[in-house]
């Protein structure tokens, strides 16, 4: 096995969400910080998928931002291809950029509504000067949206013409204009129409047979998730609580909180199933719950889980934060 | 199924005149609910499955009219009817539930005020017997601690609780209908499955029929017990949820099935459906499906398909003609 292409280390990101100073004064209040990420460390083989699932505030997409360096990490390191993306002068940063992109969740958010298709795409290619000549760059900008099933005359229209799964074709090409080895896809197919989203998944797996790409894929969708990924990181409240495997995630869940996510999916072939209801919801991320994040929902918690914090440890074959796991209380 | 539908859709057109002529957002929609019954709409974005909700409760948008056909609600026609009688009807006989529960509670109101405000409207009682009742409703959609939550304000609910709230509001006149217009789409999937949960007991314990306005297959298929399949204003595919997902018979439901990844098989390709829907303006000549269809056939392109009988669905297509 090749060293992996993307190495996290016990990444953290802490947001100050305090009141401003005169309030605090006025008001007696502490500083008051959100933990989004704290301590999560994975790796992502080259050409492989690896994505992150868990439900709204669980710190996901904080992660896909701390990878391309859109947020500064508050701990921990990123290494891309064995360079240390954290300790890199601006210049060896951007020449690093180039290598990795991103999609973003919202294709009407994302693409600028007063350029053209053409210059949404050659955006990173001008930039990085890649292709200076402006017979090339269209050229490029055709062969790119050719890859993604779009003609190369939508070239000279505006985003506004196209519909929602179309757009995200643009940001898929926009995103492959430098030929990176890594995309973070943030909720790509969120914003869709099954039928698109089956047109976009289709593309990207499509692509990545074809160019090596490594993926980290963003979801809340464990169908999706499934269809894609080859490994699964379940994150909760900004730690990863089971890390493993498509298979073995899906054929054998360790965690409770993976059970509990398998559980609430709705399953369109068995109709009429009675699933078991999740009980209680996510913590407020501000005030987590002492011990295991999981504890005040799970059936399996005990006296321990309320007061220490399970880390994640590698236990038959998977990493898993669970202390029931470890205990063999739960198999 | 009893004799008398509950709600009764027949030939619904609704159109929405623009200066570039009128657009056709409905188009010869018909089904029945029955007392009791839980129907499914699903579709994608745009093909009219909220508009015919809508339609339903009376709330549509300017310049949106009903321009043809007929809705009765137990006999009684409810399509043409006086605004002020509407509201009568909306809250009293239909209930509706939101996809965003933030919008659909007023931030200024306590909980309590606006469910005892939605009773004392609609039910002769006193605003004691109103609180009363209240406080019994939020207890039955699970909410802890009803008597003081009641008097808190919506910001001080997550959303989950806050649908819990709306599904309440939604049930406070004992309404025999309710429209539920994608509830669970806002939600994180463990709530989801509460919720729907929730709103499947509440619906079968008060008797109420709905109508759930979804594009979520999985929320379909566990809640519902006949589903109707909407593309392009129009109806392609009705019948029991069952038969409608394991054995379609419009190809649009066919490869709508096969584009949903699903948890129980591994599929190296998911079934894709090439194109979009067209827009309301380009509606094609014939089926509407016709540009996107692989069984199109020379009929399709000229000819447009009603609901025909397709074994236990019925379905507008020509391929079933054909048989």
């Amino acid at each position: 096995m090749s060293a992996p292409l993307v190495q996290v280390q016990d990444l953290a990101k802490v947001f100050d969400v305090s009141a401003p100073w005169l309030n605090r004064v006025i008001d007696r209040k502490p500083r008051q910080f959100v933990h989004a990420v704290d301590g999560v460390s994975f790796s992502i083989e080259r050409g492989k998928t690896l994505a992150l699932v868990g439900e709204s505030g669980c710190g996901k997409s904080t992660v896909a931002r701390l990878l391309v360096g859109l947020y500064g990490p508050t701990r921990g390191n990123v290494k891309f291809d064995g360079i240390d993306a954290m300790s890199l002068d601006p210049a060896q940063t951007r020449t690093l950029r180039r290598r990795m992109q991103m999609i973003f969740q919202d294709p009407y958010a994302s693409l600028n509504p007063r350029w053209k298709v053409l210059d949404i795409v050659a955006e990173p290619i001008r930039e990085h000067g890649l292709v200076t000549d402006d017979g090339q760059q269209r050229a490029r900008v055709a062969e790119l949206l050719g890859s993604v099933g779009l003609a190369a005359a939508d070239a000279e229209k505006f985003p506004h013409q196209f519909s929602g799964g179309q757009r995200q074709r643009i940001s898929i090409a926009r995103a492959l204009a430098t030929q990176p080895e890594f995309l973070v896809c943030d909720e790509p197919t969120s914003a869709l129409d099954v039928s698109v989203q089956a047109q976009v998944l289709n593309i990207m797996k499509d692509l990545q047979r074809q160019r090596g790409l490594t993926y980290l894929f963003i979801s809340h969708n464990l169908a999706v998730v499934r269809h894609v990924s080859d490994q699964v990181g379940v994150m909760y409240l900004g730690r990863l609580v089971e890390l493993a495997d498509k298979a073995d995630l899906f054929g054998r869940p360790r965690h409770p909180y993976t059970r509990m996510l398998l559980d609430a999916i709705p399953d369109i072939h068995m109709t009429g199933r009675a699933r078991t209801p999740v009980q209680g919801e996510v913590p407020n991320p501000l005030s987590p719950p002492s011990g295991c994040a999981f504890h005040p929902r799970c059936p399996h918690a005990n006296a321990r889980c309320s007061s220490e914090r399970p880390v994640l440890k590698t236990i038959g074959g998977i990493q898993i934060a669970c202390h029931a796991v470890e205990e063999g209380r739960i198999n | 199924m009893s004799a008398t539908p509950l709600l009764e859709v027949k030939n619904l057109r609704v159109e929405f005149p623009t200066r570039h002529g009128t657009l056709l957002a409905l188009d010869d929609i018909s089904f029945d609910i029955a007392p009791g019954e839980i129907l499914g709409v699903v579709g994608e974005s745009g093909a009219g499955k909220s508009l015919t909700g809508a339609s339903i409760i009376g709330l549509l948008d300017p310049p949106g009219r009903i321009a043809g056909g007929e809705i009765r609600l137990a006999g009684q026609r409810i399509d043409n009817l006086p605004y002020e009688a509407m509201r009568k009807i909306r809250g009293r006989q239909i209930g509706a539930i939101f996809q965003d529960p933030l919008t659909s509670l007023n931030p200024l109101y306590t909980i309590g005020r606006q469910l005892t405000e939605t009773i004392c409207t609609h039910l002769p009682v006193s605003e004691d017997e109103a609180r009363t009742r209240a406080i019994k409703l939020l207890q039955e959609t699970g909410i802890q601690a009803a008597e003081q939550r009641i008097d808190q304000y919506p910001h001080q609910f997550s959303g989950g609780m806050r649908q819990r709230v709306v599904i309440a509001l939604a049930l406070a006149a004992e309404p025999k209908l309710i429209v539920a217009d994608e509830p669970t789409t806002a939600l994180d999937v463990s709530i989801q499955a509460q919720i729907i949960s929730l709103l499947k007991r509440l619906c079968k314990d008060h008797g109420a029929a709905v109508m759930l306005v979804t594009h979520d297959m999985g929320v379909i298929a566990e809640t519902c017990d006949r589903v109707a399949v909407m593309y392009a204003g129009r109806i392609a595919e009705i019948g029991p949820v069952g038969d409608v997902i394991n054995r379609p018979s419009h190809p649009y439901t066919v490869g709508l099935m096969g584009s949903i990844p699903v948890m129980d098989e591994d599929r190296e390709r998911l079934a894709q459906i090439d194109g979009a829907m067209p827009r309301l303006n380009a509606i094609p000549r014939g089926c509407a499906f016709n540009p996107r269809c692989p069984k199109v056939f020379d009929r399709c392109k000229s000819e447009r398909p009603n609901l025909l009988d397709a074994g236990v669905t019925r379905a507008a297509c020509w391929l079933v003609d054909k048989r």
